[in-house]
């Protein structure tokens, strides 16, 4: 098994509460911080450990935060993207409502390096039962001293709020997040300028993903050279993976970055391998938007190489042969599977999620999502599947935020890797229908 | 209707209470930031939707332009505009839950309901909505009612939850606005 960090205690009985949190070690690092660091020192080890962004994007988050603006005068803030909305992944649900303390926890140290004196937790609203374990959690802390005025008598004080969001994917990303935290619609903004600069209410910010930020304490108590240790190359540490679709044990796993992708999908400590005995025909590997894969090329890469679950392994190849780590929503498929339906539902999603402020992206996957239909009715021509292609390649790169390239690269991947499954549909129309059992559960009755 | 303008539109005490201090996490000024949490109060104080008057009253407390209410309300899917049942049945229909049989639950409760999809139940019981990955695809397929996630469902699991709900005959929210302490 590999190491586990964040979710070494999950299963301790209690672990939710802060006594049993503490018991087991929580808060150590907050003391270490608070009483023995400077906030350039906590940045300085978080930057030394080499962690990367776990929101999606992968940058590293000890250069994002000393590229935050430090106006004298203006407040500072730290925003924990808890939106968690891209499809497949739901590891940061899973986090924040086990161990609410340890994303406190990494909400206190790292608004300490950031100098930010109020911050907060934006939960996506659906997940309003996580926000009520969370105002608990908060409630605990500040009870206890852990948050509000000169924590554990450090002089620096610090309030934590949670602030719900009303249901859209695209608050998900960081600038449409910080106009939805202003009260508006979630329209995401031009960069630059960056939040880093002007965020909230103007206002220097850094937004940061659930994961990221509850990976901080382990950093600052280990140290960020341990921590560098933990992982391989560039991609360090341990990452969740939620792994979701047709596998025999789904769930989120703590994996060190850098296991086989084989052992992953294959293991009994992990994914266990297909369910009913079906073969595998793809996997996205890191949530809806990255590139889909067919099941050979996810277990090796265009070289034969045996491919790793690290940032570099997964992206090996570009997007000829590759995908990326993405979020760590891990959705698998199997032999079964029409991936020009499934595609359409992606599709459908981004349509249904596109903000609108953009032509490429609130046309564009409307027009993509209309041919792909085409596909499942039976009326696709050969020369539809061209105009998808042409479609997604007008979107991606041209629009304001990535939800646009979120929607165009499964369209890319499943016709570059795919593409004689849309052709079949195009030979043989009814072939979608003859397939009955394409999305059916197995103890579903039939009606 | 229930109210014919934003005169009518009462709060509780609790719920007004819970605003205030909603209002106060965020900076002077800077009040409209308690949009999105106010409205869900709202939406869990007016049987589960947002009136006009009811989104007026929301522009009055935040001291903002109704126009600003609208815009957001019909930005976030999570606020229904129309009256909806005591109810809500929210199925995820988003790919991962689509591969494992999400598109059989829906046509078995618009069956069951003799309802389609946006709908709601003759009784007034029961709304039907589909909604966007909710962040629990390891157990699909899934429904969330209220604040309740229903994981790893099958029909009869539906049937049975279902029950459950219509035996309650209690309208059901989003919010619990009893758990708020901060
Ligand atoms: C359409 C879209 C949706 C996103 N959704 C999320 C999300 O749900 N959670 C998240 O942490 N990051 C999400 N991101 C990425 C954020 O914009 C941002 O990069 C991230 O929160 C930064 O945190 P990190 O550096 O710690 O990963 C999304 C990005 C896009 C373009
Ligand atoms: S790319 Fe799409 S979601 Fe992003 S800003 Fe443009 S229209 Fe909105
Ligand atoms: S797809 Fe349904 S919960 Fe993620």
């Amino acid at each position: 098994m590999s190491r586990k960090i964040l979710l070494k205690h999950i299963d301790v009985p209690g672990i939710r509460g802060l006594k049993a949190y503490r018991e087991n070690g929580g808060y150590q690092a907050l003391e270490k911080a608070l009483k023995s660091m400077k906030p350039d020192e906590v940045t300085e080890e978080v930057k030394k450990s080499g962690l990367r962004g776990r929101g999606g994007a992968g940058f590293p988050a000890g250069m994002k935060w000393s590229f935050i603006a430090k106006p004298e005068g203006v407040p500072r803030y730290l925003v924990c993207n808890a939106d968690e909305s891209e499809p497949g992944t739901f590891k940061d649900r899973y986090l924040m409502s086990h161990l609410p303390h340890a994303l406190i926890e990494g909400m206190i140290v790292s608004s300490f390096a950031l100098g930010a004196n109020t911050s907060y937790i934006y939960i996506r609203g659906e997940m309003l039962y996580v926000y009520h374990i969370l105002e608990e959690a908060i409630a605990e802390a500040y009870e206890a001293g852990l948050l509000g005025k000169n924590i554990l008598g450090s002089g620096f004080s610090l309030d934590l709020y949670v602030h719900p969001g009303g249901g859209a994917y695209i608050c998900g990303e960081e600038t449409a997040l910080i106009e939805s935290l202003e009260g508006k619609r979630g329209n995401p903004r031009i960069k630059p300028p960056f939040p880093a600069v002007k965020g909230v209410w103007g206002c220097p910010t850094v937004v940061n993903n659930v994961e990221t930020i509850a990976s901080v304490p382990h950093i600052v108590n280990m140290g960020g050279d341990e921590y560098a240790k933990i992982g391989i190359g560039k991609s360090t540490g341990t990452k969740l993976i939620s792994a979701c679709g047709h596998i025999n044990k789904p769930g989120v796993y703590e994996i060190e970055l850098g296991l086989p992708a084989e052992e992953f999908l294959y293991s009994d400590n992990y994914c266990g391998g297909i369910r009913n005995g079906k073969k595998l025909k793809a996997v996205v590997a890191g949530g809806s938007s990255v590139p889909i894969l067919p099941g050979e090329l996810f277990l090796k890469t265009a070289n034969g190489e045996p491919r790793l679950m690290s940032y570099e392994s997964l992206a090996d190849g570009g997007f000829a042969s590759g995908t990326m780590l993405g979020s760590g929503g891990f959705i698998v498929m199997d032999e079964d599977t029409s991936i020009v339906k499934n595609l359409w539902n992606f599709t459908r999603f981004y349509h249904h999620e596109s903000c609108g402020q953009c032509s490429p992206c609130r046309e564009g996957t409307g027009w993509m999502e209309k041919l792909l239909h085409k596909f499942l009715d039976g009326h696709a021509t050969i020369e539809d599947i061209d105009l998808l292609w042409d479609i997604q390649s007008k979107i991606e790169g041209k629009t304001i935020c990535p939800l646009g390239d979120a929607a165009a690269w499964p369209v890319a991947s499943a016709i570059r890797h795919f593409r004689s499954e849309f052709e079949e549909y195009v030979k043989n129309p009814h072939s979608i229908k003859d397939v009955k059992h394409y999305f059916r559960i197995n103890n579903l009755v039939e009606q | 209707m229930r109210h014919k303008d934003k005169s009518e539109v009462v709060f509780s005490d609790d719920a007004s209470a819970l605003i205030a201090k909603i209002i106060k996490r965020y900076p002077v000024g800077k009040q409209k930031s308690a949009i999105l949490p106010v409205l869900h109060i709202a939406q869990a104080e007016f049987d589960g939707w947002l009136s006009v008057p009811v989104m007026d009253k929301v522009s009055e407390i935040l001291s903002i332009q109704p126009i600003e209410v609208y815009e957001v309300a019909s930005f976030y899917t999570m606020f229904n505009l129309k009256p909806v049942g005591k109810c809500v049945i929210e199925v995820c229909r988003t790919g991962p839950c689509w591969l494992m049989g999400a598109e059989d639950i829906v046509k078995y409760i618009e069956k069951k309901l003799n309802i389609k999809e946006g709908q709601t139940s003759s009784d007034g019981m029961f709304t039907l909505k589909t909604v966007e990955c909710l962040a629990s695809c390891g157990t699909a397929p899934m429904m969330q009612i209220g604040q309740t996630y229903h994981e790893n469902l099958t029909t009869n699991k539906v049937d049975d939850i279902l029950d459950d709900y219509r035996n309650q005959g209690v309208c059901i929210s989003h919010f619990a606005k009893d758990k708020i302490k901060a």
